[in-house]
């Protein structure tokens, strides 16, 4: 079974934002790229069913820049066969764009199982799995705390508020997945040498005209300065009386 | 023209988060125009005149043996022929566990712009723009639509849900949508301890959260009867969830959830950037740590220096003195 993991670049999760002077965009001074955390998860779970099934191609594939083979290369070293890169330096505010790309380039591949992490950490919009689900007309399931195959099914768990929701599933499907599905790999010394020699194809692709136009990136206001109410035990009885009387919320 | 919300439900029951948007639905209304439309998905009415006192002047109900539990292509199908049927220029969800699966599909089949997880909605010259989140809090993006309808799923918590007009009900039609459920299909076999009583972080008004600070998995109680005390909800820091002392669910930043509770109280958490952005959006912040200089007492509008294994079992007898 042909398999397809949609991967994003991102910056580190202990980056400091800092907007560029266009108002619009992140200041990429200092920023540190890497692998969208979820979608390591998305990886791992590919890797798994292709060992499970002991046959089988695990495809990795992304939109962007030049800059993004460094992280694709990443994603060879832990495994997956073959990249696809999707080239362009248009960077899509919306979606829809990106996930059109992607249909147009999954399409074609009769791939068994989508993947996707259940949101990039950047813009945080959890639309591309679903989306690209839609656009190819294949059963999707988002945000996947469980994973099991049987057959041509896959029997999954998600969270939803305050629980879980059980899913039956048929193959070929999409799915976006949640941390704790998996403990993803480190790449292996012998995975990052082969990855040197593992084929990454370059397609241009064009975004179109965006759906969304982003207007303004702005830093969150600061916080009214707060204070310290005391040390230990005997600092209770105020914190209680801000709690009641400033705050109201107790 | 309308706005359309869809009305979220789980087991017949219209869920909170669904009010929140019909509330902002209306004040859209007033700017932009339009009846404000609600479509519920399900496979029986319920009670959906009473929407009404939320601010509907209509509910489309896309009724389907299927859809008892949540079905993504299906619903999505009944959303997007109701966007059709009543040329929505706006439509609204919350982003829910529902909502942000249900959204992204709705937004590929009408072809046009999603804004996730907003946390505020303003018009200009009669267009809609959205203000969210982006990189967990740590910025945010103000987005325009290039095309009709403009689609935004809404922060639960962010948008006030709307002061009942009593006995105003709202005039309640079927759907007709076109879906071929014995196509291929993820299917809901069954769902678990969601009944629950607690909110989900996401949705609660009061979180309690435990750090690396609160030493192992077993010390947790402490915090547990803590949020029992104040009617909250127990979250967790990354480091705490990674060491496998909590679920994932509990935990609370940039991998985790992203929260804005009225109240977030902090316990032997130091406050690492990816943990603040999730949770700065809280309306009260309180920390207790035994380190002074640890960050998250500069976000902390209150802040306790001190042991929390003496701090915390006191505060909480203390709480459930004045509750």
């Amino acid at each position: 079974m042909l398999q397809v993991v949609c991967i994003k670049q991102v910056p580190d999760t202990e980056t400091r934002v800092k907007v560029a002077a266009d108002g619009r965009t992140l200041d990429p001074s200092g920023v540190t790229l890497i692998l969208n955390p979820y979608d390591e998860f998305a990886v791992e779970q590919a890797l798994k069913v292709k060992e499970q099934l002991g046959a089988g191609e695990v495809v990795v594939m992304t939109v962007g820049g030049a800059g993004v083979q460094t992280t694709l290369r990443n994603v060879l070293a832990m495994g997956a066969d073959r990249a696809v890169h999707l080239k362009t330096d248009a960077v899509a505010p919306d979606g829809l764009s990106v996930a059109r790309v992607l249909a147009d380039a999954i399409r074609p591949l009769d791939a068994g199982a989508v993947w996707f992490g259940k949101q990039a950490v950047d813009d945080d919009a959890a639309q591309v799995g679903p989306m690209v689900a839609t656009l190819l007309g294949r059963p999707c399931v988002t945000v996947l705390a469980k994973f099991e195959l049987a057959g041509q099914t896959a029997k999954v768990e998600r969270e939803i508020e305050g629980g879980r929701e059980q899913i039956d599933v048929p193959l070929p499907a999409v799915f976006t997945t949640d941390k704790g599905l998996n403990e993803p790999r480190y790449a292996s010394l012998k995975g990052i040498m082969a990855a040197k020699k593992k084929v990454i194809e370059e397609r241009a692709v064009d975004l179109g005209t965006p759906a969304i136009e982003r207007l303004a990136l702005e830093l969150p206001p600061p916080r009214k300065p707060g204070r310290i109410v005391g040390e230990g035990v005997a600092a209770i009885p105020e914190l209680i009386r801000a709690l009641r009387e400033e705050a109201k919320v107790l | 023209m309308s706005i359309l919300v869809y009305v979220e439900q789980r087991e017949g029951h219209v869920r909170p988060v669904a009010r929140e948007a019909l509330g902002e639905a209306k004040r859209l209304a007033a700017a932009l125009g339009g009846p404000v439309v609600a479509v519920y998905c399900g496979d029986a009415d319920a009670n959906l005149a009473s929407l009404g006192e939320a601010g509907a002047e209509k509910v489309l109900l896309a009724k389907h043996a299927a859809f008892a539990h949540y079905d993504g292509a299906g619903y999505a199908a009944a959303v997007a022929a109701a966007a059709r049927a009543t040329g929505a220029q706006v439509v609204l969800m919350a982003a829910s566990s529902i909502g942000k699966d249900l959204a992204p599909r709705v937004a590929a089949l009408l072809g046009v712009g999603l804004a996730s997880d907003c946390t505020a909605l303003e018009t200009t010259g009669g267009k809609l723009i959205a203000r969210r989140p982006v990189m967990a809090g740590k910025a945010f993006e103000k987005l325009a639509f290039a095309l009709s309808p403009a689609m935004a799923t809404l922060r639960p918590k962010a948008f006030a849900a709307p002061t009942p007009e009593a006995g105003k009900t709202a005039a309640v039609e079927a759907l007709a949508f076109d879906w071929d459920a014995s196509a291929p299909r993820a299917v809901v076999t069954g769902v678990s301890g969601a009944s629950g009583d607690k909110a989900d972080l996401t949705e609660a008004e009061i979180i309690v959260s435990g750090g690396r600070g609160m030493k192992g998995p077993e010390n947790f109680a402490l915090i547990e009867k803590l949020a029992e005390a104040l009617g909250a909800t127990v979250g967790a820091s990354r480091a705490v969830v990674d060491a496998g002392w909590r679920p994932h669910g509990d935990q609370v930043g940039q991998t985790g959830k992203t929260v804005s509770p009225k109240l977030y109280v902090a316990v032997g958490i130091s406050g690492a950037i990816q943990h603040l952005a999730g949770m700065s959006s809280s309306r009260w912040i309180v920390a207790i740590n035994k380190d002074p200089e640890a960050p998250i007492f500069k976000l902390a509008d209150y802040g306790l220096v001190g042991d929390l294994f003496e701090v915390v079992p006191a505060l909480t007898e203390a709480v459930k003195k004045v509750h």
